[in-house]
Parts: C-alpha cells; sequence; structure tokens
C-alpha cells in the first residue's frame, strides 16, 4: 500500500490551527528582505492527524512489541515519566529566567546530579551532554584539558579495544586525538599483553583508554581492575562507556572499578523513551581530579543565598572548564523522566533492574545457544552476541540479515545486527527486564522456527519479511539515486 | 515491583534453566571488593507519591504562563498547537529506536523524508539531515563541515560577534582539539568581510543576528565564495515563515534551533537542531539522512542513506560521532510545519514582526530608553535602558511578574545598559501595554 507524502494530500487554503487577529496597527516591512513564496503543505487537522495515525501504524516500537536490540536497551518507557515531563511548571520556563523562579528545576537538576554520582561512583557530574556520543566528546576533550593543564601537551593516543562502539573512535578523532586499537582475546576480554605493549610503545603520547564495561559481547570484563592499573601506571586516564550500566545499576559502581570518567545513558538505563532517534541524554560523571574541567554550567548551592535549611541552588561555571556543549543546560525534559524512573524504584528497585535484565538475557541465550552458534559461553550480563545461522544454514546462503527480517513476520523486532565487528555475522540480542517469561519463551521459539525453515526453504528467509509493512527495501538504489527530499510535479510548481 | 514483569515461580524456573543457584550468583565476574554497594539513595515512591513530588517541584517554578515573558535570546516562546503533542505522544513514535531496520519503522522514516523536505522548502536549500542536539551544535557540526570540504588545509574561521554567544561558545569547545584560529567575534564593531581571505574555512553569521536586526548578506556570501570560504547561516526558522531564506544569500550551509517550530521552552531542552545544505556538500555533511527507494515489490518506501560518512561504519574517520540525534522534536517540528502550513507560518511570522515594532515604537517614547534601529529587525530588539538591565528586570518581576528581557552587558561590553527583549504572537497587546507602563515606572 503506497501512502501519500503529506505534500500529496495538500491543497491550497487548510489550516491545521487558526491564529489569532493582529491586535496593533502593522508596521511596514523591508523592502527587497521579503520571501516570496513558502511551499509548506497545507492540510485540515483531520487529514494532519490521519496522516501521522497511518504513519505510527507502520512504526514499531517498544509498545508494540519485544525490541531486543543489542546496545540500545530498549525497555518500557514509564507513563508517570511522560506525564510529569508535561507540566507546566517543567515545560513553560525559559532556561534565561532569573534563578529565583526556577528553584523547583534546579533542585531537580541538583538533586538527578546527587544521584548519578551515587550510582556511577563519581564525585563531578554534568547533566549538559544530550546523547552518549556527546558524552563522549565530553569525556575525551575532559581528558585532554587534564594533560594539557598539567603541562603534558604531547599526550594525543587513545586506546580503544577493537569490540568497542563506532562513536569512541569517532569522539575521539573529533577530539583531535589518534585511535590505536586493541585486540579482544578468545575470551572477549582485552588482550592484556597488547594493551601492555601498546602502552609501553605510546607510554609518553597516552591520553587514555576507552572501555565498554560490560563490553559489546556482553561480557564482565573480569580483568578491568588490572586493565585501569595498566593504564594509569602510564599516565593514562580510563573513559567508560557507560552505554551498557543497565548490567550494572547498584551492582557495581565504575568509580569504585577504576573508571576516571564515564558517560551515562538517560535514554537506555533511566526508562527515557528512544523517540526513534531521540531526545536522549548523556551526562558525564568523573573523578576528583577531573571535576574542574566539567563543561558549565553544573548546579551548586550558593551559600549566601540559602536561608537556614532552605538552599539557593545556582548555576556555575567550573573553574578550568573544557566549555560549554551545547546551548543551555542540557535535555531538562530527559532529565526530568529519568527523575521520575530512579524516584520510582529507589535503591532496591535499581539493584533489581540489573539483576532482573541480566536474568532475561541468560536464560534467553540458554534457550538459543542448542540452535545458534554462542562464541563466548560464559555467564553474560544484559546481553548476548550469536555468531549467526547455524554453519550449514548458512552454507545454504542464509544469513544473520535474512534472520532479522523473518522475526519481522513473527511480530518481533530485529536484534542488533552485525555489531559487535569482531564477531563475523553478530546477532547481538539484549531483551532488558521489562520483558516477561513468556515474552522470551516466544521470542526463543521463533528463532528456532526460523532455522528449521532455512533448512527447509532457504528461499523464505531471502525473500522476508512477508508480512511487515513493507517487503526488504533496496538501500543500494537509495544511495545511488539519493532521493533526499520531495519535489514537486511540474503540474503543482 | 514497578514494570519488572517476573514472579517468583519465574525467577526460580529461569535460574533454574542458566544453572545457578541465586540472581546473586549471576555475578561472580564482578570484583568482589567492588560488588553489591550500599548505595546512598532514596526509599521507593509509588505512582502516586511520584506524581505529588513531581507536582510540588513543577509549582516551585515561575511558568511563562503565569507571568508575562519577553525573553527570546535563543529560546522562543511560540505556540504550540494541540496535534503536536497528540502526535508525537504516540507510543510507536516515542518508544522506536533509531529505524535501523526500515521494513518496520516507515513511520519515523516518511516523516523524516517530510521533514527533510519541509527543512530544505524553508531556508531554500537542496538537502537536510535528520536533526542535531540543537542550533548551536549544528553550527559547530557546520564548521567541522567547512573545514573538511577544505581537507583540513584552512585553518582560520571567521566568526562574527552576532552569533548567540553560547554558539560561539560551542563552536569552541567543539573545536578545540583540531588547531583552528577563530576570530571576529571579539567586538561588537567587527565586520566579518574584512576578515576573509585564502586560509578562511568558513564565516558564520546569523541571520535574524542575535539582537534581532537582518540584513541582505549577499555582498558577505559573495566575498566568502571569492576566496572560497562557505557562508554558514544560523537562522530562525520562524524568521523564514516571513524573511528571505539564506539561500537567496549563497549560503553553502544553514543552521540553527528548530525549537520555535512546535516544541516547548522546557528550560533550555530538548530542542531541535536543524541542518540544511547545498546538495554538492552532502557527502561531507553529518548526522542521518534518510533517502527514497523502493521495496522488492516495486512500492515506495524510505531508508537511511549514506551510512558510509557515519561512525557506525565508518568509525574514527566518520564525519562525526553523532549517533542519537532529536528524531522526536524533528517529528514535533514536522507535525507544526504541517499544521500551519504555507499561510500559517507566514502569519505567525507576521504577528511576532507586528507586535515587535509595536512594542519598540512605545517604549522608544519612554523618557530615558532608546530603541536600537540601525538595521530593520524581527521579533526581538535591543533597547537601551536608563538604569542597570537587572534592576530592571528585577522590578518588572517583583511588580507585575513580567520576565524582562536578556542583559546585554553580560556578553558585550558595548550593550552596557542594553535589553533584549523578545514580542511573539504569544504577547496580546495588553500585556505589551502593561510592559510599557511597567518600564515607565523605572524612571519616574
Amino acid at each position: 500500500m503506497t501512502r501519500p507524502l503529506i505534500f500529496e494530500i495538500s491543497k491550497p487554503g487548510r489550516c491545521a490551527t487558526s491564529l489569532p487577529e493582529l491586535d496593533v496597527q502593522p508596521a511596514d516591512l523591508p523592502e527587497g528582505l521579503i520571501r516570496e513564496d513558502l511551499r509548506l503543505p497545507e492540510v485540515s487537522e483531520g487529514d494532519l492527524m490521519r496522516h501521522y495515525t497511518h504513519l505510527s501504524h507502520v512504526n514499531y516500537g517498544v509498545d508494540t512489541g519485544f525490541y531486543p536490540l543489542g546496545s540500545c536497551t530498549m525497555k518500557h518507557n514509564p507513563r508517570i515519566n511522560e506525564a510529569v515531563a508535561r507540566l507546566p511548571g517543567f515545560t513553560h520556563i525559559h532556561p534565561y529566567q532569573d534563578e529565583e523562579t526556577v528553584q523547583g528545576a534546579l533542585f531537580l537538576m541538583y538533586t538527578l546530579q546527587e544521584f548519578m554520582s551515587e550510582i556511577g561512583g563519581f564525585p563531578g557530574i554534568t547533566l549538559q551532554p544530550a546523547a552518549g556520543a556527546h558524552g563522549e566528546l565530553t569525556g575525551v576533550l575532559i581528558m585532554r584539558a587534564y594533560h594539557l593543564d598539567r603541562g603534558d601537551d604531547i599526550r594525543d593516543v587513545i586506546l580503544i579495544p577493537d569490540s568497542a562502539h563506532g562513536t569512541n573512535p569517532a569522539s575521539t578523532s573529533m577530539s583531535g586525538m589518534e585511535v590505536v586499537e586493541i585486540p579482544s582475546n578468545e575470551e572477549g576480554d582485552v588482550d592484556l599483553e597488547a594493551l601492555k605493549a601498546a602502552c609501553e610503545e605510546h607510554s609518553d603520547r597516552l591520553v587514555g583508554m576507552m572501555l565498554t564495561n560490560p563490553n559489546t559481547l556482553g561480557l564482565f570484563e573480569k580483568q578491568v581492575e588490572e586493565i585501569c592499573a595498566i593504564v594509569h601506571e602510564h599516565g593514562g586516564l580510563m573513559y567508560g562507556d557507560g552505554a551498557n550500566m543497565n548490567a550494572l545499576l547498584g551492582i557495581a559502581r565504575p568509580g569504585d572499578l577504576g573508571f576516571d570518567v564515564l558517560h551515562f545513558n538517560l535514554h537506555k538505563t533511566f526508562s527515557t523513551p528512544h523517540g526513534g532517534g531521540g531526545p536522549g541524554s548523556g551526562p558525564v560523571g568523573v573523578s576528583s581530579a577531573l571535576v574542574d574541567f566539567l563543561p558549565g554550567p553544573v548546579v551548586t548551592i550558593d551559600e549566601e543565598k540559602s536561608e537556614g535549611d532552605l538552599p539557593f541552588f545556582t548555576l556555575s561555571t567550573p573553574a578550568k572548564t573544557i566549555g560549554q556543549v551545547k546551548a543551555f543546560y542540557g535535555h531538562f525534559g530527559v532529565m526530568v523522566r529519568a527523575y521520575t524512573y530512579i524516584r520510582t524504584l529507589g535503591r532496591a528497585g535499581l539493584r533489581r533492574v540489573a539483576e532482573h535484565a541480566v536474568l532475561n538475557a541468560n536464560y534467553l541465550k540458554e534457550q538459543l545457544k542448542e540452535t545458534y552458534p554462542l562464541p563466548f559461553d560464559r555467564i553474560c550480563m544484559h546481553e548476548f552476541v550469536l555468531a549467526g545461522p547455524p554453519e550449514d544454514v548458512q552454507e545454504d546462503g542464509v544469513h544473520t540479515m535474512d534472520v532479522a527480517k523473518r522475526l519481522m513476520d513473527y511480530g518481533f523486532h530485529p536484534p542488533t545486527v552485525y555489531f559487535p565487528l569482531i564477531v563475523e555475522e553478530a546477532l547481538m540480542i539484549e531483551p532488558t527486564e521489562t520483558e516477561s517469561k513468556e515474552t522470551l519463551d516466544a521470542f526463543a521459539d521463533a528463532m528456532k522456527t526460523i532455522v528449521a525453515e532455512a533448512r527447509e526453504d532457504p528461499d523464505l528467509l531471502h525473500e522476508a519479511p512477508l508480512k511487515a509493512p513493507m517487503r526488504r527495501l533496496d538501500e543500494v538504489q537509495a544511495a545511488r539515486d539519493l532521493i533526499l527530499r520531495w519535489q514537486p510535479s511540474d503540474e503543482d510548481a | 515491583m514497578p514494570y519488572i514483569p517476573h514472579s517468583d515461580a519465574d525467577r526460580k524456573a529461569m535460574l533454574q534453566t542458566i544453572g545457578v543457584p541465586s540472581l546473586e550468583a549471576l555475578f561472580e565476574d564482578i570484583p568482589a571488593s567492588a560488588r553489591f554497594p550500599d548505595l546512598d539513595l532514596p526509599a521507593p515512591l509509588s505512582e502516586m507519591g511520584v506524581r505529588w513530588e513531581l507536582e510540588s517541584l513543577a509549582e516551585a517554578n515561575l511558568t511563562t504562563a503565569e507571568g508575562s515573558c519577553f525573553l527570546g535570546a535563543g529560546a522562543y516562546r511560540h505556540f504550540v498547537p494541540a496535534v503536536v503533542d497528540a502526535v508525537i505522544s504516540r507510543g510507536e513514535f516515542f518508544s522506536a529506536y533509531t529505524p535501523y531496520q526500515p521494513e518496520v519503522s516507515q513511520g519515523t522514516l516518511q516523516a523524516i523524508f517530510e521533514y527533510q523536505t519541509m527543512i530544505c522548502e524553508l531556508t531554500g536549500m537542496d538537502v537536510s539531515n535528520a536533526s542535531h542536539y540543537d542550533g548551536a551544535t549544528s553550527t559547530a557540526e557546520a564548521v567541522i563541515t567547512a573545514v573538511n570540504v577544505h581537507r583540513m588545509r584552512r585553518k582560520k574561521v571567521v566568526v562574527s560577534p552576532f552569533l548567540h554567544p553560547e554558539y560561539r561558545n560551542v563552536v569552541r569547545t567543539y573545536t578545540q582539539g583540531m588547531d583552528l584560529t577563530i576570530v571576529g567575534d571579539e567586538a561588537a564593531s567587527t565586520d566579518p568581510t574584512e576578515l576573509l581571505d585564502k586560509d578562511t574555512a568558513c564565516v558564520i553569521v546569523q541571520y535574524p543576528d542575535f539582537l534581532g536586526r537582518f540584513e541582505d548578506l549577499t555582498d558577505l556570501g559573495q566575498a566568502a565564495q571569492d576566496v572560497g570560504a562557505l557562508l554558514i547561516v544560523a537562522t530562525d526558522p520562524i524568521a523564514l515563515g516571513l524573511l528571505k531564506p539564506p539561500s537567496a544569500f549563497g549560503a553553502d550551509i544553514v543552521t540553527g534551533e528548530g525549537q520555535g517550530l512546535g516544541i516547548g521552552l522546557n528550560f533550555g531542552g530538548p530542542y531541535l537542531g536543524f541542518f540544511a545544505a547545498k546538495k554538492k556538500h552532502v557527502r561531507k555533511i553529518a548526522g542521518r539522512l534518510v533517502g527514497q527507494t523502493s521495496d522488492a515489490e516495486g512500492e515506495r518506501g524510505f531508508v537511511l542513506t549514506l551510512s558510509t560518512r557515519e561512525q557506525h561504519i565508518r568509525r574514527e574517520r566518520a564525519t562525526s560521532n553523532i549517533c542519537t540525534n532529536q528524531g522526536l522534536m524533528a517529528l514535533a517540528a514536522a507535525v507544526y510545519m504541517a499544521a500551519l502550513g504555507k499561510c500559517g507560518l507566514r502569519q505567525v511570522a507576521e504577528l511576532c514582526y507586528h507586535k515587535a515594532h509595536y512594542a519598540a515604537d512605545e517604549i522608544d517614547k519612554l523618557d530615558g530608553f532608546s530603541v536600537l534601529r540601525d538595521k530593520p529587525f524581527f521579533k526581538e530588539f535591543a533597547v537601551r535602558c536608563p538604569a542597570p538591565v537587572a534592576e530592571i528586570n528585577d522590578h518588572l518581576l517583583r511588580k507585575r511578574a513580567i520576565m524582562g528581557g536578556y542583559d546585554l552587558g553580560e556578553t558585550y561590553p558595548e550593550y552596557k545598559d542594553h535589553m533584549l527583549l523578545c514580542v511573539t504572537e504569544m504577547n496580546p497587546r495588553q500585556e505589551i501595554d502593561r510592559l510599557v507602563r511597567t518600564l515607565k515606572e523605572v524612571t519616574s
């Protein structure tokens, strides 16, 4: 079924809202600077709602069904978070309002800083970064600034394991530094000998290392304390990619494990919606040596303006700040949701989140490992990686992408595919704690059925999906033709 | 327990399948010394309890609806039609991830394709990406694009002093490891045109500028082109409902803050960075792009495209590290633009323009106040005041719950005692008159 574009249902004169009459004398418009045309669509309110409702029907979200997208933590988005984030006291406040008139908002931010500090084990927190990758850029710039401040201006190397998210090397080079890749060993952990050799070779130039723990194979890096010690010995700092914090909530604090910097993903671990690709929020925690380098402003207490037990919250900029990483203070609306989540769950609830995320992942892994090759067979954390369909099926030309597309026919969103890069045909599965045993069982059944189907009729999988809103889409054609916008036909123009 | 569906029997059966005796046993890889810390966090709250707490925090803020607001400076109070929240509250949209699996993500993908088209129409540019975090970061990414277009051989970036001060900060933060020289914004009197040379990668101006003024940028565009520098224009999308698009001046990249397009003030975020460019730069730009294609049956559909520029493929050689962007905010902006349409956006822009001019004329009549009128202005204007801005704002707030303007003296020494006022369609005439009356009290 072809769905028209909103431009294709447009008709001159329609409008989906009404605006007030002008209540003052009009002023003159300057000549030569006024535009002539603006081809935005013209639709009625009813047509607009139907258009977007139809689009929502061909979109799959966590609300639609199981979304085991590895590394993305697609947990349920609680509705209380949405309700309170829409309170006018939060939505209708301007970032430049007098601090006295936004003490509720500043209290919330201050308390969230305290919560993140306690959960991560870091004395300093910035809430400004807008997403995980933005937090990485912030953290790497902080590490760079720390060395420069010590007069150590030749350090420009950051070590990154070969299993890392692509954002890690991209953030490093954006900060003007060089990436040195560290291989993984047969257990899926960092190859310690290779790490030592790289640290020796680049000792003078070492800024630090970026490590995801649990790593992208879903395994807890058992040598973490040793790795931190080696990097520290060479004057480097340890950056933690907190994308996988859902496994560690209340279980271990990255600050206690030896990390100096870490970004959180409020849109993964703390249940705020992914929004079809944002907005996220990527607060960064740092050790005491790095607090002065945080981007500003952060929320602090102004002792002079505080009265008795009533603290006065203020925005202030750390002494040696790397600068602002975005305008204003961060994604406040996302912070309201994360704050609400932490208050709802409390200390015990947060630990139960991690326990059940890990329970679900291990349970599903046990269900699937007889059917799908599991390259690292040990207790996993909140996710695990399979090496595609079984060998005999792959020999018949059925690959991970075919399994992914066929899962859609069974009503599931596919897992993350072809990542991490160190596992060929990777299927990366993260169920999250908000899924029931029944859902996991149904998914495991579908995964097993798909392998049986592949053995019987490989072409069925190549054809998949058959029941999704669309058949397989041609990505090569999209890159070749490069149609990035709608164009009016001659008669419209 | 909230959000976790397991019964005791489920847990027991699952642990048995795994072959471990307890939940604790799943965590033995973690160093014992750091395992199970005793966190100092509050006890859980019921849904009712948490709602009460958040309601009381929200009530501790003075909203722009309770007072009257004349603050702008990069975050604007515009009317948001009800359809915007109705659409972005649909779980199929907000609980989805980035549309990596296009067969089940056509809703997000088509909506972004439509958004890209609308941004192209508004700015006059050829291509738009799927969004950045905000106006400041989209402008910083534009600088990096310009430097990459010149293969890192040009090291100079010229910045107008009237680019938003926070945007200038963010450009400097983003590029601090890139060995660039950023010039032009040391003094308000600097003319960016005079700084252009063969080492200049790009020049960035704001249109309308931070003081709300706009002018024909044709000469600047030509001067940039003459030395091979890119012209980057940071703009206000509401102003483009009325004003000539930056493409008319030869802009290479147009960026800006899309918050005015149906997104609330939210104390500074989440907002929407938009980014549009000439087609020839498409392979150098950051961020996601949605392209049109067809499926196995020939039906039109949409996918993410040119991802070889992006971090998940190109890693350290990517054009940017951006991954998560502002998907839902881009959807809000698209719904807003569709709801207002061709005539509605023009009407909003005209309401802003005329009301701002009415306010400026009335304030200009007051003793001691004078409006800066060296160029045309849109919805914001600078006023020289007879007293420090902080004092005047204090009076406005305490006397009449009016949120006065941004204190320009804080970032521009040349504009000490100057206030930047913003008037939109949300300020009825009575509110403007009340502002004028209250300002008059300051001098009397």
